[in-house]
């Protein structure tokens, strides 16, 4: 085993990746501890930032009867970790085309009939990394309500956590997904500002302006530059 | 309890101490003059040492930073006889890169009439879109117009941006919020409907849409899922980067040789035609900087491109995000978005005292970050080692009332909770990070570019942005160019008759490597940073 610190004086404390033991500085990241034992990771990396969901990890500490979930870019070691990476879990996604679909109280359900299965019993809540209330979206899931699965399950990063953990089965991520995607394309208000740009646009009202910006010389360009107006904050 | 330890927190106590003052007087903005300066003796891109120009090519004498111009002139994974005669899949199109450039290429490509595969380096959406949090442009407001936004972009780019892009960009804009829609990203609105925009770093108008501070994220899952939706027409390959591109015996691009990440197998895809998609390069992290970008942002697609003969561009200016995280240490180089000054955090020193206007360009505002740390020693020096300055976000509170940065900034709420630090009472400690390329292969406004076959999309292209991109204009061209590049890449499909396949590029690439005498020791692409230690 190696020694007992790190150059900076750090002293290493013991964690088992995979069941096996590593001393790693007690300041770094599961995955940057994982990486500092030798690994090169391929599997459970992804973005190192806590946005893509690709790092999903559940974990124990010894001698805590606990079973506890995080992200390995975003969860700092502590001394006898037992980590275990969940990379990839499989769940089942309906295929749909989002065109042919309604927004109606029961879409969610009549491509997810298991959502009806959920007990309730909020296990998924508590492993979710991203602190969503997974419970409660799939409640509103059954009440049909997409609007506020769609708002609830917005910070969902699609790490797997609550499937994983679900005894009933469910794909929350990919329920709450279709959700947020027939609340974007049906239920949010429309622009009417956008629409009417793009009837202009297409009409050709800003051709001739934007001709005759490509056919200034620098100089002239940047004159127009410095001089334009800034709307307020 | 405090994540800070107890130096920093004296350091804290100052800001403390300045805040009434400061939420009074704003530091003043810099002179044109003044901002030249700063640039050419603190802005990473003037420091000519760290540069140097590739010896072998079609942009032969180009200047990089030395990191990229090291993997550009590496030496192919494969040989020139890789058997080439048995692929283990056929396509009409195949898309190079899991991000939104690619998603977006491939949905066109299908729509277009094309069977599609999309090979990607890690997950399907490991990729920088997923990271973006800040927004989207496009002029769509009556108060603004494509041709304002057009100068924006060239302004930012300090007018060497390549016009047909930047027209493309903007006139295409409106039309890719509404594809975004009618695909079901949710997009910031008021009740009735209107876009919720704000400004960017150099907007003259509000023209950022945004998704909470998830927008490239959402963005990025809705195409994903749609491409899944369309598992008939395309196939999507994970853990599959693409190492080389083959051309034909008529010297257009007919397809990759892609590594399965776990096995180290090499395999041969062939196809009509290529989308090359594969974002940029942080992780070569020039100059030793951290930076913002995902674990597979390696300059792949640079270097793909280059070896079958297409130019490239702008490659001598990188962007440096000035807000990156600097402590803690588990999250060093991480965005720090910049809404954050937007909603009026000011940057201040080790004494609590202001040292720049917040919202100079970016350039600018991370070359003063660097005086002040570097040469005047008014940074802050974290335990192990790392420099930064305040971004003082208690302020935001104070000026716009409470709860205004828990509903703004969750994301980064969150990241910073993480690790006991909560930034509604306590500063951020930031600084410069390695964030955006600029530049890369050379880019022809239907996404074309030197070669036949080949198309280009998102941040591997060079021209729409010039010499610096503005905020929100990325996850702009990702799908404008995204969607150009799936169409005419389709079209080409349809209408060629394929050649041999042949990797003879690579015997001529090898000889002039060797010709030149350069040998820089690299495997090229990379694929991936080595973060292991080594004893
Ligand atoms: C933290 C952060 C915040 C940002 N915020 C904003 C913002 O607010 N607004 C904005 O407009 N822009 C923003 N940007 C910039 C913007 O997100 C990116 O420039 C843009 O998303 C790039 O998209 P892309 O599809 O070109 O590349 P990516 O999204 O990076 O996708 C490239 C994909 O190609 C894959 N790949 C790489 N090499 C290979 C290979 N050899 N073979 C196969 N696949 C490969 C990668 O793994 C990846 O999946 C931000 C960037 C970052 C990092
Ligand atoms: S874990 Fe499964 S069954 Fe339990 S509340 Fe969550 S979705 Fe329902
Ligand atoms: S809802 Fe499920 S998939 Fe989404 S972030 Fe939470 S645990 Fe992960
Ligand atoms: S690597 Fe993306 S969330 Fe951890």
């Amino acid at each position: 085993m190696t020694t007992a610190r790190t150059s900076e004086g750090e002293e290493l404390i013991p964690v088992y990746i995979m069941g096996k033991c590593y001393m790693v500085p007690p300041s770094l990241t599961i995955m940057k501890a994982m990486e500092w034992a030798g690994y090169k990771l391929i599997r459970g990396v992804g973005c190192r930032g806590g946005f893509c969901g690709a790092c999903a990890t559940a974990y124990r500490i010894q001698g805590d009867p606990k079973l506890y979930f995080g992200l390995a870019c975003q969860t700092v070691v502590q001394p006898g970790m037992y980590l275990a990476q969940l990379p990839f879990f499989p769940a089942r996604r309906a295929s749909y085309d989002i065109a042919q679909l309604e927004p109606t109280p029961t879409t969610l359900f009549s491509l997810y009939p298991e959502l009806l299965r959920c007990l309730g019993c909020g296990t998924c809540t508590k492993a979710c990394p991203q602190e969503i209330d997974v419970r409660a979206y799939m409640a509103a899931g059954m009440r049909g309500d997409i609007a506020k699965v769609a708002d609830l399950s917005f910070d969902c990063i699609m790490c797997g956590l609550c499937a994983a953990r679900c005894p009933a089965e469910e794909a929350q991520y990919n329920i709450a997904i279709l959700a947020r995607r027939l609340y974007g394309r049906y239920l949010a208000p429309r622009s009417r500002h956008l629409q009417e740009r793009l009837e202009e646009i297409r009409a050709g009202k800003f051709d001739e302006a934007i001709a005759e910006l490509k056919s200034l010389s620098v100089e002239e360009l940047k004159a127009r530059y410095e001089a334009r107006d800034i709307e307020p904050a | 309890m405090s994540g800070y330890p107890p130096e920093m927190q004296e350091s804290i106590r100052r800001v403390e101490a300045t805040r009434a003052r400061r939420l009074k007087e704003t530091f003043p903005a810099m002179s044109m003059d003044e901002r030249d300066e700063i640039l050419h003796k603190f802005h990473p891109d003037y420091k000519e040492e760290t540069f140097r120009a590739i010896r072998v090519g079609v942009s032969k004498g180009q200047k990089m930073p030395i990191e990229l111009a090291d993997v550009v002139e590496g030496r192919p994974h494969i040989d020139p006889d890789f058997d080439l005669s048995d692929p283990i899949a056929e396509t009409d199109v195949l898309v190079i890169g899991g991000g939104g450039a690619g998603a977006s290429a491939a949905l066109l490509a299908q729509e277009h009439g094309a069977k599609v595969i999309l090979v990607t380096k890690l997950r399907f959406g490991d990729a920088n879109t997923m990271m973006a949090q800040g927004g989207i442009q496009a002029a769509d407001r009556p108060e603004d117009s494509p041709a304002i936004h057009y100068l924006d972009v060239m302004g930012g780019g300090h007018f060497t941006n390549v016009p047909e892009l930047v027209e493309a960009l903007v006139m295409d804009a409106p039309f890719v919020i509404k594809w975004l829609e009618d695909l079901g990203v949710m997009f910031d609105k008021e009740p009735d409907g209107t876009m919720v925009e704000r400004h960017g770093g150099g907007t003259s108008r509000k023209r950022m849409h945004s998704a909470r501070d998830y927008s490239g994220a959402e963005i990025m899952r809705t195409l994903r899922d749609e491409v899944r939706n369309r598992e008939d027409d395309i196939i999507v390959i994970e853990f599959s980067p693409a190492v080389e591109l083959v051309l034909d015996d008529e010297g257009r691009v007919a397809g990759a040789v892609v590594m399965n990440l776990e096995t180290g197998v090499y395999g041969f895809i062939k196809a009509k035609a290529v989308v090359l998609a594969t974002g940029g390069g942080g992780r070569l992290h020039y100059q030793g900087f951290p930076t913002t970008n995902h674990y597979g942002a390696t300059a792949d697609g640079v270097v793909l491109a280059y070896r079958v003969g297409a130019r490239l561009g702008y490659l001598e200016s990188m962007q440096y995000h000035p807000t990156g995280a600097a402590f803690p240490e588990q999250i060093v180089g991480l965005l720090v978005t910049e809404k954050v000054r937007g909603l009026g955090a000011q940057p201040v020193n080790r004494h609590g005292e202001q040292f720049v206007y917040p919202l100079e360009p970016r350039d600018v505002e991370a070359a003063a970050f660097i005086r002040e740390c570097v040469e005047r020693g008014n940074g802050i020096v974290t335990p192990t080692g790392q420099v930064g300055v305040w971004l003082d976000s208690p302020m935001i509170d104070i000026i716009h009332g409470p709860g205004t940065i828990e509903r703004n900034l969750p994301a980064m709420v969150r990241q910073f909770r993480r690790f006991g630090i909560d930034i509604t009472k306590e500063p951020i400690l930031v600084y410069p990070t390695l964030h955006y390329q600029n530049g890369g292969v050379r880019l022809k406004a239907d996404s074309s570019c030197d070669v036949p076959g080949l198309f280009i999309a998102g941040e591997v292209s060079g021209g729409v942005h010039g010499h610096n991109r503005l905020m929100g204009n990325s996850l702009l061209e990702i799908t404008v160019f995204g969607r150009r590049a799936g169409r005419s890449a389709a079209e080409f499909a349809h209408k060629i008759k394929p050649g041999k396949p042949t990797l003879a590029h690579l015997e001529r690439w090898n000889r002039e490597l060797e010709e030149a005498g350069v040998d820089t020791g690299v495997v090229s692409p990379i694929l991936l940073p080595d973060y292991t230690r080594h004893e």
